[in-house]
């Protein structure tokens, strides 16, 4: 690792300033991607600007109609939280299903979320929930805010704060997992929202997160598995690699699909 | 260089340390304490495995400085020196939970984290799911599952 100098802010405006005040500063909260990633030299941000010691920032509440959650809540913090397993269950048990225990004791919502990893849990059910991603300057929904492998709508001085979640009529999430890595080689959220049905997909796109349309369509007519036969997922634009073509990929957004549909109306 | 104050095992530490040091390394080359073993390094083995307030994390993927002013907990600060093992150790003693005993740290610590938080009797499904970050190379982990089953059960007569 190369050398950096540490920061720990108190507040999320001291933490934007220090942003602004340091070219290339990166923040850190759980720090488990950015740490591996900076260990393998990968990145070498020349300021670590941490978040965790932020009062307040991983507060999980109801506000309205909405699930809040704070940018540093822990995975752990969500998957045991009764708040979030009242409001949306298939949430907190997406958040207990990310890497392993001691992973969940440190990896944040806000982390995954600015990492925005192709492979990432939380991407896919941020999008398929419809939640607006709120930071020190705005509010972004989900749609602008993925924009492409390890991109995001995020600016340089930006700062994710928390996310609102709007409550679901149902919603679940299925992972497949990549026996090795135990990544989601697929990983499907669906959700039947008061107005519609979203369909989100991770580990699948060569662009990261997206919603299969297809899926979306059949299900708005009726929530159920059974309306999905002969709907499938094209294999153009998802990852083909030692791990899975593309077309296997394909035929899992399927699976998972129906298999989500399932687990949803099974609630 | 960036002052740190915590506490290891129940004492107070201050330190000067370079922010990149990783909190494994601060424990093995600064404190000396080398019960907390580096495997893969890349945070998928757990033989990092430590308590940072009371909870399990991989200390191969946490900064030293991340921890200034929190409580660090490794596998020395189970049981004194010369005094009866933690219920967890003797379990894995008594159940042969080891062969080369390089994860065991790790495993032992995850698994004291475990009955934390999911209590003294742990259905064996439950103990090979929380396993998911803590790799062992020998015992095929029948023995680690048994010892923690036991060592769970141990635990509540010992509280």
């Amino acid at each position: 690792m190369y050398e950096f100098k540490y920061h720990r802010p108190a507040t999320v405006r001291q933490a934007a300033n220090l942003l602004v005040k340091n070219e290339d500063a990166k923040v850190i909260a759980g720090g488990h991607t950015l740490v591996p990633v900076m260990k393998q030299r990968l990145a070498s941000p020349p300021h670590l600007i941490d978040l965790s010691h932020i009062e307040g920032l991983d507060a999980i509440e109801m506000k309205g109609r909405s699930l809040v959650i704070g940018a540093t809540a822990k995975h752990a913090d969500v998957a045991t939280s009764p708040i979030v397993g009242e409001a949306i269950p298939a949430l907190a048990e997406l958040a207990g299903g990310i890497g392993d225990p001691a992973v969940r004791h440190k990896g944040t919502l806000g982390g995954s979320l600015a990492n925005n990893d192709p492979t990432a849990d939380y991407p896919a059910a941020v999008l398929a929930l419809g939640a607006t991603i709120v930071t020190n300057k705005r509010r972004l929904k989900a749609e602008e805010f993925f924009q492409g492998l390890f991109t995001t709508a995020l600016e340089n001085d930006e700062i994710i704060t928390k996310v609102m979640f709007p409550l679901p009529k149902k919603a679940a999430y299925i992972k497949f997992r990549n026996q090795a890595s135990r990544y989601a080689l697929v990983g499907v959220f669906v959700a039947k929202r008061p107005s519609d049905v979203r369909v989100a997909v991770t580990g699948a796109g060569s662009d990261g997160v997206f919603r299969a349309t297809a899926f979306e369509e059949a299900l708005k007519k009726r929530f159920s598995h059974k309306v999905l036969d002969g709907v499938s997922a094209s294999a153009e634009g998802l990852n083909s690699d030692l791990h899975g073509s593309a077309e296997y990929r394909a035929h899992l957004i399927g699976v998972l699909t129906r298999r989500a549909v399932e687990a949803a109306t099974a609630k | 260089m960036a002052k740190i104050s915590l506490i290891v095992n129940g004492n107070p530490v201050n330190a000067n340390v370079d922010p990149r040091t990783l909190l494994v390394q601060f424990l093995r080359e600064n404190l000396r304490l080398t019960g907390t073993h580096v495997g893969c390094d890349t945070s998928q083995c757990g033989a990092c495995v430590v308590h940072l307030d009371g909870k399990a994390v991989k200390s191969c993927t946490t900064l030293a400085v991340m921890a200034d002013g929190h409580e660090v907990r490794t596998i020395e600060g189970l049981a004194a020196d010369g005094a009866p093992l933690h219920p967890m150790q003797e379990a894995f003693r008594e159940h042969h939970g080891l062969q080369c005993g390089f994860c065991t740290p790790g495993m032992i610590m995850t698994a004291v984290d475990l009955v934390n938080r999911k209590g003294h009797d742990l259905p064996d499904h439950v103990i090979r799911e929380e396993l998911e970050g803590n790799l062992c190379r020998c015992t095929g982990y029948q023995n680690i599952v048994t010892s923690i089953a036991a060592g769970a059960k141990a635990m509540a007569k010992s509280a």
